[in-house]
């Protein structure tokens, strides 16, 4: 064991290194780069075993590492946004292999515009994928949640592929404190793969992945994948009860900061949880009755639990930091989802959308948001979806816009003038 | 290493009798690509694993059949290659490990059509081969995307007529030339074969099991529903795009191309395109010369430039 200060893409790194893993189809994207290049430098200093390929592509990476985790070895590989969103096709397909694997997405923006910020509409892109997802907000949660992962995806009651997630730069760029196991009590906690009947061997053909006929096997298929998702939910608890008695950390399917006796709650995923928390800290000193939930696990979806946590509350704002064109919030829906139809006097559940490509949410602005869902608890009224934005923002992209503007046009009269000259 | 297999496929009198592909398969009657399969899996036998993408030969395992004796993995249209990536990396890792012995080592062999080999999965092989990955490339080359319906693709002749070409002039564009492209990666092997000419492929495959890296076979494969002919035509329209010229036989290595059977004698491409409906137009309800010249000038060019470069040996 040794405590050090690692970002959380050296968090990844040492988590994959950690499990033991055989094999490691990667591709370069930012922010991810960092953590396959430091895999790539361990093996090739000799550090750890296993074996690097640069794949062509994330579709032919998800492709590489569904098939070698089909023919029985263990497998990491690492993406973010486009890079997620290229292999998309795949993660579908590969997860009905029932091959477990672990792939980390350092969630970034997506196109377009084009940005390298973080946000979670990568993420969400791959929710009814077939992937289990753990969402972390530290570096030490990132290290911690591949080694789960592992456990998780290769439990014999689930059998599928876990996708870790990070945000871009809040955490895989930024150094904190991590706590490195020793690799001998990694290596007993996650064991090693006993692949059963995954495998291709000569002595004992198999035919994987074929093609059914008819809604019949199809169906029973996609809800055995289901069913295993599902079993998700029992097997992380344990796992994660076993990593707490093992290494003192708790990493529940969902955390609750100040929650149990707040009137109101925060619900964010990933790193910009923090960010409520000191909220939470700042507003209970000015006597508020306000907590956070986190979900971390967000497949297979924690729903009794989340049901219980938000029981009997006054208001809850659900920031997401992703949208869904059309429709809002998608971990807001989720959660109405989950408490729809529940007994007892259902709380406000507002929506807020922010944080998207990397945007700040300031202090002063949850500051805002418990005020809005304190009124709404008082009149009884949800308010409707609040994007959230500045008016400071507001003013600095009109600026920009003038900006652009004033070059068109500038651009439109030489080149006027050009087209003059020559007649 | 050739000659001693040489040796050991010299006449069809060598070539198996009873196929190893099970029978009762979905393909149509007469299919041109399972034909050349027949003749590839006989010869590569059932220590293989095929990495499949979509396409016709999809359906050949539906669950619960399978007509191989080996393994198979459905990949996606695109991917196929990096399929066998992750197998043969794996095998590699586990015979390393020492968690499997080379008796439970297999072949990976990709299958694909054309629509996937000369443009969706394109890529994926150009990063199998400049990987040297250890693998088998089989392309069985309809001419375009069968499944679907056969609508044009990268690999359609001049003048077909597809489901997405079906003006007087048939497809505009011209076949893709993927030998050479795949050639050009340098690769172990590169040949284009045809189940109507069994000797030559049997050869063939039997040459590139002896070899290591990627081995890129191209299998002209007549296909009665796609270019509309009668099912038992499929022999002779094989052996027609021999004759005539439009499918030459060949192999690639170490930078050399060899032509494995020159028609000394060609017949006119006429002759092999008459017999298909996707070419009528070219002869009904009058004779397009124009475009029967042109097709007939590239295949004679084709030729010309080979005979000239073997007179220079
Ligand atoms: C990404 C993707 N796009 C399109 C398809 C639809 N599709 C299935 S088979 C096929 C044709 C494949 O053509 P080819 O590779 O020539 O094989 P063939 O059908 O001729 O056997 C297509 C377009 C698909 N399965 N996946
Ligand atoms: S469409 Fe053509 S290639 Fe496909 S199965 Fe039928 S004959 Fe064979």
């Amino acid at each position: 064991m040794k405590r050090t200060l690692l970002t959380g893409n050296a968090a990844a790194a040492w988590g994959a290194r950690l499990a033991n893993v055989d094999y490691i189809p990667s591709f370069p994207i930012t922010p991810q780069t960092e953590i396959i290049e430091s895999l790539s430098e361990w093996i090739d200093n000799g550090e750890m075993p296993g074996r690097l390929v640069t794949l062509e592509s994330e579709h032919s990476m998800i492709t590489a590492a569904g098939s070698a985790a089909a023919t029985g070895i263990r497998t990491f590989s690492a993406t973010s946004s486009q890079g997620l969103l290229y292999g998309m096709e795949m993660l579908y397909t590969v997860s009905g292999w029932r091959a477990p694997f672990v792939l980390v997405n350092v969630s970034r923006g997506l196109s377009s515009p084009i940005t390298l910020e973080p946000d979670h509409n990568d993420i969400f892109a791959a929710r009814d994928c077939g992937f289990l997802q753990i969402h972390c907000a530290s570096c030490q949660e990132i290290l911690d949640s591949i080694l789960i992962a592992y456990r998780l995806g290769e439990d014999a009651r689930v059998r599928l592929p876990v996708i870790v997630n990070m945000d871009g730069f809040y955490l895989s760029f930024t150094r904190e404190p991590v706590v490195i196991p020793d690799e001998e009590s990694a290596r007993e906690f996650v064991g090693n793969f006993d692949p059963e009947n995954i495998h291709f061997s000569a002595s004992a053909p198999e035919s994987q992945a074929v093609a059914v006929l008819g809604g019949g096997p199809y169906s029973y298929f996609r809800y055995e994948t289901h069913l295993a998702a599902m079993n998700g939910l029992a097997a992380y608890e344990e796992i994660a009860e076993e990593f707490g008695q093992r290494f003192g950390r708790s990493h529940s399917a969902v955390e609750s900061y100040c929650a149990d006796d707040a009137d109101y709650l925060f619900v964010m995923l990933g790193s910009f949880a923090t960010k409520a928390k000191e909220a939470v800290d700042r507003l209970r000193v000015c006597g508020w009755s306000i907590g956070l939930v986190r979900p971390r696990l967000v497949r297979p979806f924690p729903a009794s639990q989340l049901q219980h946590l938000l029981a009997d509350r006054k208001g809850i704002a659900v920031i997401d930091q992703n949208i869904s064109m059309g429709m809002g919030g998608v971990l807001h829906s989720e959660l109405a989802t989950a408490l729809y139809g529940q007994s007892g006097k259902q709380p406000i559940l507002a929506s807020f959308i922010g944080a998207l490509g990397g945007r700040d949410i300031a202090i002063e602005e949850f500051f805002e948001i418990a005020e809005v869902i304190k009124q709404a608890a008082s009149s009884g009224v949800t308010p409707p979806p609040r994007l959230l934005y500045t008016r400071e923002e507001l003013r600095e992209i009109r600026k920009l816009q003038a900006v652009a503007r004033a070059e068109r046009d500038e651009l439109n009269n030489n080149s006027g003038h050009k087209k003059g000259e020559a007649q | 290493m050739s000659e001693k297999i040489e040796k050991m496929i010299r006449s069809t009198r060598d070539l198996p009798s009873t196929h190893l592909l099970g029978t009762g398969t979905p393909m149509c009657a007469g299919c041109g690509g399972l034909e050349a399969l027949n003749g590839i899996y006989d010869i590569l036998g059932e220590k293989t694993v095929f990495v499949n993408a979509a396409g016709c030969m999809t359906l050949l395992s539906v669950y619960p059949f399978t007509p191989f004796r080996g393994s198979w993995l459905y990949t996606a249209m695109a991917s196929a290659p990096a399929g066998a990536q992750g197998i043969r990396d794996a095998l590699d890792i586990l015979l390393e490990q020492k968690r499997i012995t080379t008796d439970d080592d297999l072949e990976v062999v990709v299958l694909t059509g054309d629509g996937a080999a000369y443009g969706m999965g394109l890529s994926a092989t150009s990063g199998a081969m400049e990987r040297n990955l250890d693998f088998i490339y089989v392309c069985y080359d309809n001419e375009g995307y069968g499944n679907t319906g056969q609508q044009y693709s990268g690999a359609t002749p001049h003048a077909a007529k597809t489901a997405t070409s079906r003006g007087f002039a048939g497809f505009r564009g011209y076949k893709k030339d993927l030998f050479s492209i795949w050639a050009a990666h340098n690769p172990a092997y590169v040949a284009t074969v045809i189940g109507a000419e069994p000797l030559d492929l049997a050869k063939k495959i039997e040459k590139l099991r002896g070899m290591k890296g990627p081995r890129m076979i191209i299998a002209l494969s007549p296909c009665p529903t796609g270019w509309d002919f009668d099912p038992r035509e499929t022999v002779h329209i094989g052996q027609l795009a021999l004759k005539s010229g439009i499918w030459p036989l060949k192999e690639y290595i170490d930078g050399k191309v060899t032509h494995t059977k020159v028609p000394r004698k060609r017949v006119p491409v006429e002759d092999y395109l008459s017999l298909q409906g996707r070419f009528r137009h070219l002869f009904e309800p009058t004779r397009n010369e124009k475009l029967l010249d042109e097709i007939q000038a590239r295949v004679d060019s084709y030729w010309e430039k080979i005979e000239q470069d073997e007179a220079e040996k």
